[in-house]
């Protein structure tokens, strides 16, 4: 029968199945940080236990780490508590191991969604799971990956297993060939733009299509990412000659002795052509613009030459006074356009958008310019250490910095403001990030989302620009 | 895991759709190491409000969250399920909930109940209209009823987290059983893709 690519990573991955469905997933890869794991790991203590297969294991720090004064080291982190889950994460990797450990100040430490794929350890067919929702991230390369709590980070510790039940299959096809200057980025917030927030709940989400195919790696990988934001905890796209190429020669990605057959495998990991989606969403691919979002949910969005909603004009209820509450949160009147709306400040980074090609569309746009007078500080977040040399190499730092960009070491950092990285109440930001909820960038900060390159022209006009007309 | 069997509480409303856990519990929150002491996180930012439900007297003491749909959506912190936990709440009322939220509530003996938007709308309502209003909860009949009991709802849970619920069972303990399983599994996986290992 023909089957989707989640049923083929579902069924190759089932150890057994109880009379109502549910099911011991075997889990491949455990992604650990320093946020969700450390009662996950008290757990394991308490019960005496350990792990099944610490092999599996892949840490790093990213969620708390400062992304300044590295040279301080870890007795230089003025967050007391930061440094407590910091130390925690490293005494538990010391007892209990790991298969790779990249700790705070490791030149290859980094954001957990863009170190496993740039190691290798993010590898086609595997089940990947992380304690952070936006493990979606590794579906760009035919896995089934998603967000888990800490209970299951500490039952798949103990048993290498996570106790599930099959979602349902959804197809999101983008078909066609993307306008100059709109990039994946743009790509998804127009499809949650289009299906919701909730709109992939209990859904395995594939995207697929011609403009999906031709995405880099990193535009897969920034797809999959927000697969979440709209309600789908798998984002998947099944592979090609580009998932293969980008994994070639990575420090954990099968050596010569093993290659041509892993690779004849991967090559298996796509829906069959006649494969039965419970859920159908297309889109053209070239009708998406630049897109923004107003509110306080990713599912409130716009293309940037369009305006502010009036929700007078909405009919339901509920969703009428969530826009209401949104516009006051963010300050916002209805019906001012979007290229009227002026920032405070710019974050360039996060899980979604901080990898080389990022960086690369960003400095493009910033090259021999400078910030906006109101702008009060932009950053540059790098999405791991080698992402960061990757980009010094290149002289990107040197161009961010000349515009008037802080440039710093990499991590969650702002996306999520556990560190020092923050907005103020009432501070409007431009972020690549992946999510504008209320006081996600900080209490009362207000965060628009956007593109690297559109990030970046805000930073350089002070006020959001439409980048197809940028010069 | 503490077991969940029936629970008769004062249910307060929360009437916003989309609430997501970074709302439930901000990430400022998230620094300790341990699974309780998260009661006064609960909403934090929202609670500075005086007018916010959590901080009106009838609803003192509530242990039934009643909420619009897509409720827990966002971020996969378990710290939101245990702040809720803190602050007395048992059970959390809505027309859908987020995946990873929802899988997470089952983890700590804390049931999230799925009913229909035109059942929850109706206990807005009764919230709104009668001070104090309370619920029972029924686990074993799957079941949702006014205290007078003129209203009856019925909803849905799979039948192995009924039972992990029902008897407070440790799920590692219980997937341990099939330990074999799982090792034969492993090495059939591991002599088939060896790649991965």
């Amino acid at each position: 029968m023909a089957q989707t690519l989640y049923d083929k990573l579902w069924d190759s991955h089932v150890v057994h199945v109880e009379d109502d469905g549910t099911a011991l997933l075997y889990i491949d890869r455990h992604l650990v940080h320093e946020v969700t794991s450390p009662q996950a790991y008290e757990g394991l203590k308490l019960a005496g236990r350990k792990p099944w297969r610490a092999d599996s294991v892949v840490a790093t720090a990213d969620h708390n780490t400062p992304t300044t004064d590295w040279d301080r080291g870890v007795e230089g982190i003025d967050d007391r508590f930061a440094k407590l889950q910091i130390q925690t994460l490293d005494a538990n990797i010391r007892q209990y191991g790991a298969k790779a450990y990249f700790p705070f100040l490791d030149k290859r430490q980094g954001i957990v969604h863009v170190i496993g794929p740039e190691q290798g350890a993010t590898l086609p067919g595997m089940t990947v799971v992380c304690g952070d929702s936006h493990t979606s991230t590794h579906g760009a390369f035919g896995c089934l990956a998603h967000g888990i709590g800490t209970s299951e980070v500490e039952h798949v510790l103990a048993t290498q297993c996570l106790v599930t039940r099959k979602m349902q299959n959804m197809r999101v096809a983008v078909e066609g060939a993307l306008a100059r200057g709109v990039t994946a980025k743009d790509l998804i917030l127009a499809i949650i733009g289009r299906i919701g927030t909730a709109g992939g709940t209990g859904h395995a989400v594939e995207f697929a299509g011609s403009a999906i195919r031709s995405l880099s790696m990193e535009g897969r990988m920034t797809v999959c990412n927000m697969a979440i934001e709209a309600g789908a905890r798998a984002g998947m796209i099944g592979v090609d000659d580009t998932t293969i190429n980008y994994v070639k020669g990575r420090p954990f990605a099968p050596g010569i002795e093993s290659w041509e057959r892993a690779a004849v495998y991967w090559r298996t990991l796509k829906s069959d052509p006649q494969a039965k989606f419970d859920r159908e969403v297309r889109l053209e691919a070239a009708e998406i613009r630049p897109h923004v979002t107003w509110g306080t949910s990713p599912e409130m969005v716009v293309t940037v030459d369009d305006a502010v909603p009036d929700p007078d004009r909405e009919k339901d209820a509920t969703r009428r006074e969530g826009m209401e509450r949104a516009l006051v949160y963010m300050g916002l009147k209805p019906r001012t356009r979007i290229t009227d709306i002026k920032l405070d400040k710019i974050f360039i980074g996060s899980c979604t958008n901080s990898r080389i090609e990022d960086l690369r569309a960003a400095a493009a746009v910033v090259k021999g310019r400078r910030l906006a007078p109101n702008i009060r500080q932009a950053l540059v977040v790098p999405g791991s250490g080698l992402v960061k040399t990757q980009a010094e190499r290149e002289g990107l730092d040197k161009v961010f910095r000349d515009a008037g960009f802080e440039w710093r070491e990499p991590g969650c950092s702002m996306c999520l403001g556990m560190n020092a990285d923050r907005l103020g109440a009432g501070e409007r930001c431009a972020s690549t990030s992946n999510r504008n909820f209320e006081g996600r960038q900080g209490e009362g900060g207000r965060t628009h989302l956007v593109s690297p390159a559109m990030a970046a022209a805000a930073a350089i006009a002070g006020h959001f620009v439409d980048i197809r007309q940028w010069r | 895991m503490e077991k969940f069997t029936q629970l008769s509480g004062v249910v307060a409303p929360l009437d916003r759709a989309n609430v997501d856990t970074d709302q439930i519990i901000p990430k400022e929150h998230l620094k300790s190491i341990k699974r309780t002491g998260f009661a006064a996180a609960l909403f934090a930012a929202w609670r500075k409000d005086p007018d916010f439900v959590l901080n009106q007297a009838r609803y003192k003491g509530a242990s039934i969250l009643l909420a619009r749909k897509n409720f827990g959506c966002g971020s996969s912190r378990e710290h939101a399920p245990w702040a809720l936990i803190d602050h007395g709440f048992r059970c959390v009322i809505a027309p859908s909930f987020g995946d990873i939220f929802f899988n997470n509530c089952f983890k700590n003996g804390f049931l999230p109940v799925v009913l229909s938007e035109s059942e929850i709308d109706r206990l807005f309502y009764d919230c709104a209209a009668f001070p104090g209003f309370k619920l029972n909860i029924d686990l074993q009949n799957q079941s949702v009823s006014t205290v007078d009991g003129a209203q009856a709802m019925h909803f849905e849970i799979g039948a192995f987290r009924k039972y992990c619920l029902l008897n407070g069972l440790d799920e590692i303990g219980l997937t341990l059983r099939h330990a074999d399983k799982i090792r034969e599994f492993e090495t059939r996986r591991r002599t088939q893709f060896p790649w991965y290992y």
